[in-house]
Protein backbone atom coordinates (compact mmCIF):
# COMPACT_ATOMS: atom_id res chain seq x y z
CA UNK A 1 0.00 0.00 0.00
CA UNK A 2 1.41 3.71 -0.98
CA UNK A 3 2.04 5.93 1.79
CA UNK A 4 -0.40 7.93 -0.09
CA UNK A 5 -3.42 5.70 0.01
CA UNK A 6 -2.55 4.96 3.92
CA UNK A 7 -3.07 8.46 4.39
CA UNK A 8 -6.18 8.78 2.17
CA UNK A 9 -7.01 5.77 4.80
CA UNK A 10 -6.29 7.29 7.76
CA UNK A 11 -8.26 10.49 6.88
CA UNK A 12 -11.31 8.70 6.28
CA UNK A 13 -11.16 6.94 9.27
CA UNK A 14 -10.71 10.30 11.56
CA UNK A 15 -13.89 11.45 9.76
CA UNK A 16 -15.84 8.66 10.19
CA UNK A 17 -15.33 8.97 13.93
CA UNK A 18 -15.97 12.60 14.06
CA UNK A 19 -19.33 11.80 12.39
CA UNK A 20 -19.68 9.27 14.68
CA UNK A 21 -18.80 11.71 17.86
CA UNK A 22 -21.19 14.25 16.26
CA UNK A 23 -23.77 11.32 16.39
CA UNK A 24 -23.10 10.84 20.37
CA UNK A 25 -23.10 14.13 20.87
CA UNK A 26 -26.57 14.63 19.68
CA UNK A 27 -28.09 11.43 21.55
CA UNK A 28 -26.20 12.65 24.90
CA UNK A 29 -26.05 16.42 25.10
CA UNK A 30 -28.21 18.26 22.87
CA UNK A 31 -31.27 17.94 25.07
CA UNK A 32 -28.88 18.49 28.40
CA UNK A 33 -30.74 20.86 30.77
CA UNK A 34 -27.35 23.30 30.23
CA UNK A 35 -27.50 23.70 26.54
CA UNK A 36 -31.16 24.78 26.29
CA UNK A 37 -31.31 26.98 29.32
CA UNK A 38 -27.76 28.91 27.80
CA UNK A 39 -28.55 28.29 24.26
CA UNK A 40 -32.15 28.40 23.87
CA UNK A 41 -33.33 30.43 26.95
CA UNK A 42 -30.45 33.40 27.31
CA UNK A 43 -31.34 34.41 24.14
CA UNK A 44 -35.12 34.55 24.48
CA UNK A 45 -34.71 36.51 27.52
CA UNK A 46 -32.16 38.92 26.38
CA UNK A 47 -34.25 39.82 23.15
CA UNK A 48 -37.57 40.58 25.77
CA UNK A 49 -35.22 42.57 27.90
CA UNK A 50 -33.89 44.24 24.95
CA UNK A 51 -37.28 44.79 22.71
CA UNK A 52 -39.66 45.55 25.50
CA UNK A 53 -40.79 48.96 26.14
CA UNK A 54 -38.54 50.15 23.43
CA UNK A 55 -39.62 52.44 20.30
CA UNK A 56 -37.90 50.27 17.95
CA UNK A 57 -39.13 48.42 14.87
CA UNK A 58 -39.61 44.63 15.26
CA UNK A 59 -37.82 43.95 11.81
CA UNK A 60 -34.98 46.46 12.77
CA UNK A 61 -33.98 43.73 15.55
CA UNK A 62 -35.01 40.44 13.86
CA UNK A 63 -30.39 40.18 12.64
CA UNK A 64 -29.58 40.97 16.19
CA UNK A 65 -31.77 38.37 17.27
CA UNK A 66 -30.73 35.54 14.97
CA UNK A 67 -26.93 36.43 15.83
CA UNK A 68 -27.64 36.23 19.09
CA UNK A 69 -28.99 32.97 19.42
CA UNK A 70 -26.79 31.30 16.92
CA UNK A 71 -23.75 32.91 19.27
CA UNK A 72 -25.58 31.14 22.15
CA UNK A 73 -26.37 27.72 20.53
CA UNK A 74 -23.68 27.58 18.64
CA UNK A 75 -21.29 27.76 21.89
CA UNK A 76 -23.03 25.81 24.36
CA UNK A 77 -22.85 22.29 23.38
CA UNK A 78 -18.58 22.66 23.21
CA UNK A 79 -18.35 23.50 26.65
CA UNK A 80 -20.42 20.89 28.21
CA UNK A 81 -19.76 18.00 26.05
CA UNK A 82 -15.58 17.24 27.29
CA UNK A 83 -16.60 18.35 31.08
CA UNK A 84 -19.25 15.96 31.31
CA UNK A 85 -17.25 13.10 29.70
CA UNK A 86 -14.75 13.83 32.37
CA UNK A 87 -16.86 13.58 35.18
CA UNK A 88 -19.38 10.62 34.05
CA UNK A 89 -15.49 8.64 33.88
CA UNK A 90 -16.19 8.11 30.22
CA UNK A 91 -13.25 10.37 28.44
CA UNK A 92 -10.39 8.18 29.19
CA UNK A 93 -11.85 5.60 27.35
CA UNK A 94 -13.21 8.35 24.81
CA UNK A 95 -9.87 9.28 24.19
CA UNK A 96 -8.06 5.72 24.18
CA UNK A 97 -10.04 5.18 20.99
CA UNK A 98 -8.50 5.06 17.44
CA UNK A 99 -10.05 8.25 16.94
CA UNK A 100 -7.35 10.98 17.32
CA UNK A 101 -8.43 13.71 19.67
CA UNK A 102 -8.09 16.27 17.01
CA UNK A 103 -11.04 14.10 15.17
CA UNK A 104 -12.91 14.30 18.32
CA UNK A 105 -12.67 18.01 18.45
CA UNK A 106 -13.84 18.40 15.24
CA UNK A 107 -16.86 16.50 16.07
CA UNK A 108 -17.24 18.49 18.69
CA UNK A 109 -17.29 21.63 16.46
CA UNK A 110 -19.32 19.76 13.71
CA UNK A 111 -22.18 19.26 16.71
CA UNK A 112 -22.49 23.28 17.67
CA UNK A 113 -22.67 24.00 14.16
CA UNK A 114 -25.62 21.55 13.59
CA UNK A 115 -26.90 22.31 16.77
CA UNK A 116 -26.38 26.50 16.11
CA UNK A 117 -27.49 26.37 12.63
CA UNK A 118 -30.68 24.57 13.45
CA UNK A 119 -32.11 26.43 15.83
CA UNK A 120 -31.35 29.55 14.24
CA UNK A 121 -34.43 28.60 11.70
CA UNK A 122 -36.61 29.44 14.78
CA UNK A 123 -35.85 33.04 14.98
CA UNK A 124 -35.70 33.56 11.15
CA UNK A 125 -38.79 31.85 10.84
CA UNK A 126 -40.50 33.80 13.81
CA UNK A 127 -38.88 37.18 12.37
CA UNK A 128 -40.16 36.75 9.07
CA UNK A 129 -43.83 35.57 10.05
CA UNK A 130 -44.45 38.25 12.88
CA UNK A 131 -42.86 41.61 11.56
CA UNK A 132 -42.07 43.03 8.16
CA UNK A 133 -38.29 41.90 7.81
CA UNK A 134 -37.13 39.71 4.98
CA UNK A 135 -34.21 38.36 3.55
CA UNK A 136 -32.81 40.23 0.75
CA UNK A 137 -28.85 38.17 0.54
CA UNK A 138 -29.44 34.30 1.21
CA UNK A 139 -25.96 34.16 0.76
CA UNK A 140 -24.87 36.40 2.99
CA UNK A 141 -28.04 35.19 5.34
CA UNK A 142 -26.66 31.79 5.04
CA UNK A 143 -22.40 32.56 4.93
CA UNK A 144 -23.10 34.34 8.36
CA UNK A 145 -24.54 31.35 9.99
CA UNK A 146 -22.82 28.78 8.50
CA UNK A 147 -19.73 30.78 9.43
CA UNK A 148 -20.66 32.09 12.36
CA UNK A 149 -21.68 29.08 14.08
CA UNK A 150 -18.62 27.60 13.16
CA UNK A 151 -16.30 29.44 14.58
CA UNK A 152 -18.52 29.63 17.52
CA UNK A 153 -18.60 26.67 17.96
CA UNK A 154 -14.91 26.22 17.64
CA UNK A 155 -14.66 29.21 20.78
CA UNK A 156 -17.24 26.48 22.69
CA UNK A 157 -15.04 24.18 22.45
CA UNK A 158 -11.53 26.15 23.39
CA UNK A 159 -13.18 27.25 26.43
CA UNK A 160 -13.98 23.12 27.50
CA UNK A 161 -10.52 23.14 27.64
CA UNK A 162 -9.24 23.24 31.05
CA UNK A 163 -10.08 20.11 33.12
CA UNK A 164 -12.34 21.26 36.17
CA UNK A 165 -14.36 18.57 38.46
CA UNK A 166 -17.45 19.98 37.76
CA UNK A 167 -18.93 21.53 34.18
CA UNK A 168 -20.82 24.22 35.70
CA UNK A 169 -17.46 25.73 36.26
CA UNK A 170 -16.63 25.51 32.53
CA UNK A 171 -20.28 26.98 31.73
CA UNK A 172 -18.92 30.12 34.24
CA UNK A 173 -16.37 30.18 32.18
CA UNK A 174 -17.79 30.28 28.55
CA UNK A 175 -20.59 32.78 30.10
CA UNK A 176 -17.51 35.10 31.39
CA UNK A 177 -16.10 35.37 27.50
CA UNK A 178 -19.26 35.14 25.82
CA UNK A 179 -21.37 37.71 27.80
CA UNK A 180 -18.88 40.55 27.22
CA UNK A 181 -18.37 40.19 23.66
CA UNK A 182 -22.29 40.03 23.10
CA UNK A 183 -22.23 43.69 24.05
CA UNK A 184 -19.79 44.93 21.99
CA UNK A 185 -20.43 43.06 18.68
CA UNK A 186 -23.30 45.17 17.59
CA UNK A 187 -26.25 42.80 18.76
CA UNK A 188 -28.31 45.46 20.56
CA UNK A 189 -26.64 48.63 19.02
CA UNK A 190 -24.97 49.16 15.88
CA UNK A 191 -21.34 49.11 15.81
CA UNK A 192 -21.21 52.38 14.10
CA UNK A 193 -23.31 53.84 16.97
CA UNK A 194 -21.72 52.25 19.65
CA UNK A 195 -18.50 54.25 21.47
CA UNK A 196 -15.23 54.47 20.25
CA UNK A 197 -13.81 52.26 22.85
CA UNK A 198 -16.23 49.18 22.01
CA UNK A 199 -15.84 49.96 18.34
CA UNK A 200 -12.25 49.08 19.02
CA UNK A 201 -13.17 46.56 20.61
CA UNK A 202 -15.51 44.70 17.93
CA UNK A 203 -13.01 43.20 15.86
CA UNK A 204 -12.00 41.11 18.06
CA UNK A 205 -15.26 39.33 18.46
CA UNK A 206 -16.42 36.65 15.74
CA UNK A 207 -20.19 37.75 17.09
CA UNK A 208 -19.27 41.18 15.48
CA UNK A 209 -18.49 39.36 11.71
CA UNK A 210 -21.28 36.87 11.79
CA UNK A 211 -23.86 39.84 12.93
CA UNK A 212 -22.58 41.70 10.10
CA UNK A 213 -23.26 39.36 7.27
CA UNK A 214 -26.66 38.10 9.13
CA UNK A 215 -27.51 41.87 9.22
CA UNK A 216 -26.50 42.27 5.33
CA UNK A 217 -28.38 39.16 4.80
CA UNK A 218 -31.96 40.98 6.07
CA UNK A 219 -30.98 44.41 3.77
CA UNK A 220 -29.62 46.22 6.24
CA UNK A 221 -26.07 48.37 6.32
CA UNK A 222 -23.18 45.84 7.28
CA UNK A 223 -20.33 47.86 8.77
CA UNK A 224 -17.45 45.66 7.40
CA UNK A 225 -16.98 44.84 4.16
CA UNK A 226 -18.67 42.28 2.83
CA UNK A 227 -15.53 40.17 1.85
CA UNK A 228 -13.65 40.85 5.33
CA UNK A 229 -16.65 39.25 7.26
CA UNK A 230 -16.45 35.40 6.21
CA UNK A 231 -12.33 35.92 5.82
CA UNK A 232 -12.79 37.00 9.00
CA UNK A 233 -14.84 34.19 10.26
CA UNK A 234 -12.98 31.67 8.59
CA UNK A 235 -9.35 33.06 10.34
CA UNK A 236 -11.31 32.90 14.04
CA UNK A 237 -12.57 29.12 13.02
CA UNK A 238 -8.96 28.34 12.25
CA UNK A 239 -7.30 29.96 15.56
CA UNK A 240 -9.61 28.86 18.02
CA UNK A 241 -9.52 25.45 16.56
CA UNK A 242 -5.82 25.64 16.65
CA UNK A 243 -6.29 26.86 20.18
CA UNK A 244 -8.88 23.81 21.15
CA UNK A 245 -6.18 21.12 19.89
CA UNK A 246 -3.56 22.72 21.67
CA UNK A 247 -5.31 23.16 25.25
CA UNK A 248 -7.20 19.76 25.26
CA UNK A 249 -3.96 18.04 24.22
CA UNK A 250 -1.84 19.67 27.34
CA UNK A 251 -4.77 19.04 29.46
CA UNK A 252 -6.36 15.75 28.83
CA UNK A 253 -5.28 14.14 31.16
CA UNK A 254 -5.79 15.86 34.01
CA UNK A 255 -8.36 15.15 36.34
CA UNK A 256 -9.20 11.62 34.67
CA UNK B 1 -3.81 -20.57 26.91
CA UNK B 2 -2.10 -20.15 23.30
CA UNK B 3 1.02 -18.79 23.35
CA UNK B 4 3.11 -17.76 20.32
CA UNK B 5 6.43 -16.44 20.45
CA UNK B 6 5.74 -13.33 19.25
CA UNK B 7 6.19 -10.00 21.04
CA UNK B 8 2.56 -7.95 21.28
CA UNK B 9 3.82 -5.31 23.65
CA UNK B 10 7.37 -4.29 23.58
CA UNK B 11 8.16 -1.80 26.43
CA UNK B 12 11.44 0.14 25.93
CA UNK B 13 12.59 2.53 28.41
CA UNK B 14 8.84 3.83 29.51
CA UNK B 15 8.86 6.54 31.99
CA UNK B 16 6.65 9.26 32.55
CA UNK B 17 7.25 12.39 35.08
CA UNK B 18 4.97 14.51 36.92
CA UNK B 19 6.63 18.17 37.18
CA UNK B 20 9.43 16.75 39.85
CA UNK B 21 7.54 12.93 40.72
CA UNK B 22 8.70 10.44 38.65
CA UNK B 23 5.65 8.03 38.11
CA UNK B 24 7.53 5.38 35.62
CA UNK B 25 11.13 5.31 35.65
CA UNK B 26 11.93 3.38 32.28
CA UNK B 27 10.30 0.05 32.06
CA UNK B 28 11.50 -2.51 30.33
CA UNK B 29 9.48 -5.26 29.43
CA UNK B 30 7.49 -7.64 27.06
CA UNK B 31 4.31 -9.41 26.57
CA UNK B 32 4.08 -11.86 24.29
CA UNK B 33 0.72 -13.28 22.08
CA UNK B 34 -1.56 -15.01 23.95
CA UNK B 35 -0.37 -14.29 27.22
CA UNK B 36 -2.03 -13.39 30.39
CA UNK B 37 -0.03 -11.09 31.95
CA UNK B 38 -0.48 -9.16 35.70
CA UNK B 39 0.75 -6.23 36.35
CA UNK B 40 0.78 -5.77 40.12
CA UNK B 41 2.31 -3.05 42.19
CA UNK B 42 0.80 -1.24 45.77
CA UNK B 43 -1.04 2.29 45.19
CA UNK B 44 0.73 5.15 43.58
CA UNK B 45 3.12 2.51 42.31
CA UNK B 46 2.86 3.86 38.47
CA UNK B 47 0.64 0.66 37.36
CA UNK B 48 -2.48 3.38 36.30
CA UNK B 49 -0.07 5.66 34.39
CA UNK B 50 1.89 3.05 33.03
CA UNK B 51 -1.64 1.58 31.23
CA UNK B 52 -2.61 4.99 30.47
CA UNK B 53 0.50 5.08 28.50
CA UNK B 54 0.36 2.57 26.74
CA UNK B 55 -3.25 2.77 25.61
CA UNK B 56 -2.23 6.21 24.72
CA UNK B 57 -3.94 8.61 27.18
CA UNK B 58 -0.91 10.13 28.59
CA UNK B 59 2.07 10.77 26.78
CA UNK B 60 5.36 9.28 27.82
CA UNK B 61 8.02 11.77 28.67
CA UNK B 62 10.80 9.05 28.26
CA UNK B 63 11.41 5.91 26.04
CA UNK B 64 8.60 4.02 23.98
CA UNK B 65 6.45 1.34 23.45
CA UNK B 66 5.21 -1.01 20.70
CA UNK B 67 1.91 -2.41 20.27
CA UNK B 68 1.55 -5.04 17.80
CA UNK B 69 4.65 -3.55 16.49
CA UNK B 70 3.23 0.14 15.77
CA UNK B 71 5.46 2.49 18.35
CA UNK B 72 2.79 4.39 20.74
CA UNK B 73 4.21 7.77 20.01
CA UNK B 74 4.77 7.73 15.83
CA UNK B 75 1.82 5.49 15.06
CA UNK B 76 -0.60 5.81 17.92
CA UNK B 77 -3.55 5.46 16.31
CA UNK B 78 -2.85 2.10 14.60
CA UNK B 79 -1.36 0.90 17.87
CA UNK B 80 -4.72 1.48 20.05
CA UNK B 81 -6.55 0.14 17.13
CA UNK B 82 -5.46 -3.14 18.32
CA UNK B 83 -6.52 -2.77 22.21
CA UNK B 84 -9.57 -2.69 24.44
CA UNK B 85 -9.37 -0.59 27.39
CA UNK B 86 -11.23 -1.32 30.97
CA UNK B 87 -9.99 1.85 32.49
CA UNK B 88 -9.77 1.68 36.30
CA UNK B 89 -12.68 4.24 36.94
CA UNK B 90 -14.30 3.49 33.59
CA UNK B 91 -17.89 4.32 32.77
CA UNK B 92 -20.36 3.72 29.87
CA UNK B 93 -22.91 6.77 29.15
CA UNK B 94 -25.31 5.90 31.65
CA UNK B 95 -28.01 8.12 29.20
CA UNK B 96 -27.50 5.54 26.81
CA UNK B 97 -29.12 1.94 26.21
CA UNK B 98 -26.78 -0.76 27.11
CA UNK B 99 -27.33 -1.94 22.86
CA UNK B 100 -26.34 2.04 22.00
CA UNK B 101 -23.44 2.25 24.38
CA UNK B 102 -22.04 -0.68 22.44
CA UNK B 103 -22.71 0.06 19.28
CA UNK B 104 -21.31 3.38 19.41
CA UNK B 105 -17.78 1.84 20.66
CA UNK B 106 -17.66 -0.53 17.47
CA UNK B 107 -18.34 2.61 15.52
CA UNK B 108 -15.86 4.43 16.81
CA UNK B 109 -13.17 1.39 16.04
CA UNK B 110 -15.13 1.25 12.51
CA UNK B 111 -16.49 -2.39 13.05
CA UNK B 112 -18.88 -2.96 10.21
CA UNK B 113 -22.21 -2.92 11.08
CA UNK B 114 -23.39 -6.96 10.45
CA UNK B 115 -20.22 -8.06 12.61
CA UNK B 116 -21.20 -5.22 15.60
CA UNK B 117 -24.65 -5.90 15.59
CA UNK B 118 -23.82 -10.06 15.76
CA UNK B 119 -21.03 -9.77 18.10
CA UNK B 120 -22.62 -7.24 20.67
CA UNK B 121 -25.85 -9.67 20.20
CA UNK B 122 -23.35 -12.47 21.45
CA UNK B 123 -21.28 -10.41 24.19
CA UNK B 124 -24.40 -9.51 25.28
CA UNK B 125 -25.52 -13.15 25.92
CA UNK B 126 -22.16 -14.25 27.32
CA UNK B 127 -22.26 -11.34 30.16
CA UNK B 128 -25.84 -11.98 30.90
CA UNK B 129 -27.32 -8.84 29.89
CA UNK B 130 -29.07 -9.79 27.00
CA UNK B 131 -32.66 -8.92 29.11
CA UNK B 132 -31.07 -5.67 29.65
CA UNK B 133 -30.20 -5.18 26.24
CA UNK B 134 -32.76 -1.86 26.08
CA UNK B 135 -32.17 -0.31 29.38
CA UNK B 136 -30.42 2.69 30.09
CA UNK B 137 -26.80 1.85 31.30
CA UNK B 138 -27.65 3.63 34.11
CA UNK B 139 -30.29 1.66 35.77
CA UNK B 140 -27.67 -0.99 35.67
CA UNK B 141 -25.61 -2.05 39.00
CA UNK B 142 -22.20 -1.96 39.33
CA UNK B 143 -21.99 -5.47 38.28
CA UNK B 144 -24.08 -5.22 35.33
CA UNK B 145 -22.18 -1.93 34.27
CA UNK B 146 -19.04 -3.45 34.83
CA UNK B 147 -19.92 -6.12 32.62
CA UNK B 148 -21.15 -3.59 29.98
CA UNK B 149 -17.76 -2.16 30.00
CA UNK B 150 -16.10 -5.02 29.46
CA UNK B 151 -18.98 -5.88 26.36
CA UNK B 152 -17.68 -2.64 25.18
CA UNK B 153 -13.99 -3.13 25.05
CA UNK B 154 -14.67 -6.62 23.52
CA UNK B 155 -17.61 -5.95 20.35
CA UNK B 156 -14.52 -3.80 19.03
CA UNK B 157 -12.55 -7.28 18.28
CA UNK B 158 -9.25 -6.45 19.91
CA UNK B 159 -5.88 -8.47 19.79
CA UNK B 160 -5.01 -7.08 23.31
CA UNK B 161 -7.10 -6.15 26.34
CA UNK B 162 -5.72 -4.09 28.80
CA UNK B 163 -7.96 -4.07 32.43
CA UNK B 164 -7.52 -1.64 35.08
CA UNK B 165 -8.45 -3.41 37.96
CA UNK B 166 -11.70 -5.01 36.44
CA UNK B 167 -13.06 -6.51 39.34
CA UNK B 168 -12.69 -4.53 42.15
CA UNK B 169 -15.53 -3.53 44.22
CA UNK B 170 -17.93 -6.05 42.19
CA UNK B 171 -20.17 -8.52 43.89
CA UNK B 172 -18.94 -12.44 44.11
CA UNK B 173 -20.88 -13.80 40.72
CA UNK B 174 -20.14 -10.56 39.00
CA UNK B 175 -16.78 -10.93 39.83
CA UNK B 176 -16.28 -14.35 39.04
CA UNK B 177 -18.24 -14.36 35.85
CA UNK B 178 -15.69 -11.46 34.76
CA UNK B 179 -12.39 -13.53 35.63
CA UNK B 180 -13.85 -16.49 33.77
CA UNK B 181 -14.88 -14.45 30.67
CA UNK B 182 -11.11 -13.86 30.54
CA UNK B 183 -10.01 -16.78 31.18
CA UNK B 184 -12.28 -18.22 28.57
CA UNK B 185 -11.01 -15.47 25.84
CA UNK B 186 -7.55 -16.16 26.59
CA UNK B 187 -7.61 -19.58 25.95
CA UNK B 188 -9.29 -18.45 22.81
CA UNK B 189 -6.04 -16.49 22.23
CA UNK B 190 -6.44 -12.95 23.37
CA UNK B 191 -3.71 -11.39 24.69
CA UNK B 192 -4.69 -9.89 28.38
CA UNK B 193 -2.68 -7.21 30.28
CA UNK B 194 -4.12 -7.52 34.19
CA UNK B 195 -4.05 -4.74 36.40
CA UNK B 196 -4.96 -5.68 40.00
CA UNK B 197 -4.63 -5.52 43.39
CA UNK B 198 -5.90 -9.32 44.16
CA UNK B 199 -3.05 -11.28 44.72
CA UNK B 200 -5.49 -14.50 44.23
CA UNK B 201 -6.46 -13.32 40.67
CA UNK B 202 -3.19 -12.60 39.64
CA UNK B 203 -2.18 -15.83 41.21
CA UNK B 204 -4.83 -17.54 39.90
CA UNK B 205 -5.25 -16.30 36.61
CA UNK B 206 -1.77 -15.00 34.91
CA UNK B 207 1.16 -16.89 33.48
CA UNK B 208 3.07 -14.17 33.95
CA UNK B 209 3.49 -11.33 36.50
CA UNK B 210 5.29 -8.09 36.73
CA UNK B 211 5.78 -6.09 39.74
CA UNK B 212 6.37 -2.67 39.78
CA UNK B 213 7.10 -0.23 43.08
CA UNK B 214 7.66 3.43 42.87
CA UNK B 215 7.85 3.64 39.33
CA UNK B 216 10.16 0.59 38.62
CA UNK B 217 9.90 -2.47 37.51
CA UNK B 218 11.08 -5.47 40.55
CA UNK B 219 10.25 -8.67 39.43
CA UNK B 220 8.93 -10.43 36.11
CA UNK B 221 8.51 -14.03 36.09
CA UNK B 222 5.82 -16.77 36.34
CA UNK B 223 4.20 -16.46 39.83
CA UNK B 224 5.15 -19.91 40.71
CA UNK B 225 9.23 -19.08 39.87
CA UNK B 226 8.65 -16.23 41.66
CA UNK B 227 7.68 -18.07 44.48
CA UNK B 228 9.94 -20.64 44.29
CA UNK B 229 12.63 -17.49 44.20
CA UNK B 230 11.84 -16.98 47.23
CA UNK B 231 12.93 -20.23 49.09
CA UNK B 232 13.67 -18.61 52.49
CA UNK B 233 9.95 -17.49 52.95
CA UNK B 234 9.36 -20.96 53.09
CA UNK B 235 7.83 -22.35 56.16
CA UNK B 236 6.82 -25.19 58.89
CA UNK B 237 3.98 -24.52 60.58
CA UNK B 238 3.09 -26.53 63.76
CA UNK B 239 1.29 -26.37 67.19
CA UNK B 240 2.01 -28.23 69.91
CA UNK B 241 -0.83 -29.30 72.60
CA UNK B 242 -0.68 -27.91 75.98
CA UNK B 243 0.99 -24.61 77.00
CA UNK B 244 3.05 -22.66 74.89
CA UNK B 245 6.37 -23.94 73.94
CA UNK B 246 9.29 -22.12 74.33
CA UNK B 247 10.41 -20.72 71.39
CA UNK B 248 14.12 -20.46 72.02
CA UNK B 249 14.04 -24.57 71.20
CA UNK B 250 12.75 -24.32 67.68
CA UNK B 251 15.09 -21.10 66.91
CA UNK B 252 18.34 -23.52 67.69
CA UNK B 253 17.39 -26.59 64.96
CA UNK B 254 19.96 -26.33 62.34
CA UNK B 255 17.59 -25.82 59.28
CA UNK B 256 15.26 -22.67 61.08
CA UNK B 257 15.93 -19.26 60.00
CA UNK B 258 13.46 -17.63 61.35
CA UNK B 259 11.06 -18.33 64.19
CA UNK B 260 7.52 -16.59 64.88
CA UNK B 261 4.78 -17.34 66.74
CA UNK B 262 1.22 -17.05 64.91
CA UNK B 263 -1.46 -17.07 67.64
CA UNK B 264 -0.93 -20.89 69.33
CA UNK B 265 1.26 -21.88 66.22
CA UNK B 266 5.14 -21.20 65.63
CA UNK B 267 6.24 -20.71 62.01
CA UNK B 268 9.89 -21.88 61.19
CA UNK B 269 10.96 -20.48 58.19
CA UNK B 270 13.80 -22.12 56.26
CA UNK B 271 14.70 -23.12 52.50
CA UNK B 272 14.37 -26.57 53.53
CA UNK B 273 11.16 -27.18 55.36
CA UNK B 274 10.72 -30.79 54.99
CA UNK B 275 13.97 -31.30 56.97
CA UNK B 276 12.58 -28.60 59.28
CA UNK B 277 9.92 -31.21 60.11
CA UNK B 278 11.99 -34.20 60.82
CA UNK B 279 14.37 -31.82 63.32
CA UNK B 280 10.69 -30.48 64.98
CA UNK B 281 8.95 -34.33 65.12
CA UNK B 282 12.94 -35.27 66.86
CA UNK B 283 12.79 -32.28 69.51
CA UNK B 284 9.10 -33.11 70.00
CA UNK B 285 9.43 -36.80 71.01
CA UNK B 286 12.59 -35.94 73.21
CA UNK B 287 10.44 -33.19 75.22
CA UNK B 288 7.29 -34.98 75.35
CA UNK B 289 5.52 -32.82 73.24
CA UNK B 290 2.16 -33.62 71.60
CA UNK B 291 1.88 -32.04 68.18
CA UNK B 292 -1.73 -31.24 67.21
CA UNK B 293 -1.01 -29.33 63.46
CA UNK B 294 2.14 -29.81 61.16
CA UNK B 295 2.63 -28.40 57.82
CA UNK B 296 4.54 -26.94 55.57
CA UNK B 297 3.51 -23.51 53.47
CA UNK B 298 5.21 -22.37 50.40
CA UNK B 299 5.21 -18.97 50.13
CA UNK B 300 1.54 -17.08 48.10
CA UNK B 301 2.00 -14.52 45.54
CA UNK B 302 1.42 -11.74 48.12
CA UNK B 303 4.21 -13.18 50.01
CA UNK B 304 6.37 -12.73 47.13
CA UNK B 305 4.66 -9.29 46.73
CA UNK B 306 5.61 -8.24 50.00
CA UNK B 307 8.93 -8.95 49.45
CA UNK B 308 9.16 -6.80 46.66
CA UNK B 309 7.40 -3.87 47.42
CA UNK B 310 8.11 -4.22 50.94
CA UNK B 311 11.09 -5.40 52.73
CA UNK B 312 13.34 -6.41 49.76
CA UNK B 313 12.34 -2.63 48.36
CA UNK B 314 13.81 -1.26 51.87
CA UNK B 315 16.71 -3.12 51.37
CA UNK B 316 17.81 -1.71 47.55
CA UNK B 317 17.07 1.63 49.19
CA UNK B 318 19.71 1.01 51.94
Amino acid sequence: MTAHTELARTWRRQAHGALVIVKKNAMLYYLKPPVLIFGVLFPVFFFLAFKMGRPIPAENIVPGMVAMALWFTASAVGPLVTPWERRAKTYERLISTPVSLQAILIGDVVSGLIFGGCLSVVPIGLGLALTNASIVSPAALIGGILLGALSFAALGVLLAAPPVSSPANIMLLSNLVRLPLLFVSGIFLPIARMPDWAQWVAPISPLSYAGDLIRSGFGQQAYFPLWLSPAMLVVFTAGLTWGAFRFHRRWRAKGL
Amino acid sequence: MVRENRTVIGVKGLAKQFGSVTAVAGLNFDVQAGELFGFLGPNGAGKTTTVRMLTGVLEPSNGTATIEDHDIRTEPLLSRAHLGVVPEQANVYPDLSVWRNLMLMAELYGVPRTQRCREGQRLLETLGLADRKRHKARTLSKGLRQRLVLCAALVTGPEILFLDEPTGGLDVASARLIRQIIRQLNAEGLTVFLTTHNMDEAEEMCSRVAIINRGRLVAIDAPGRLRSAMRSSQYLEVAFAGDEVDTSELERLPDAMRVSREGKSVRLYGEQPGRLAMQVARLAETKRLEIVHLCTRKPTLEDVFLYFTGDRARELER
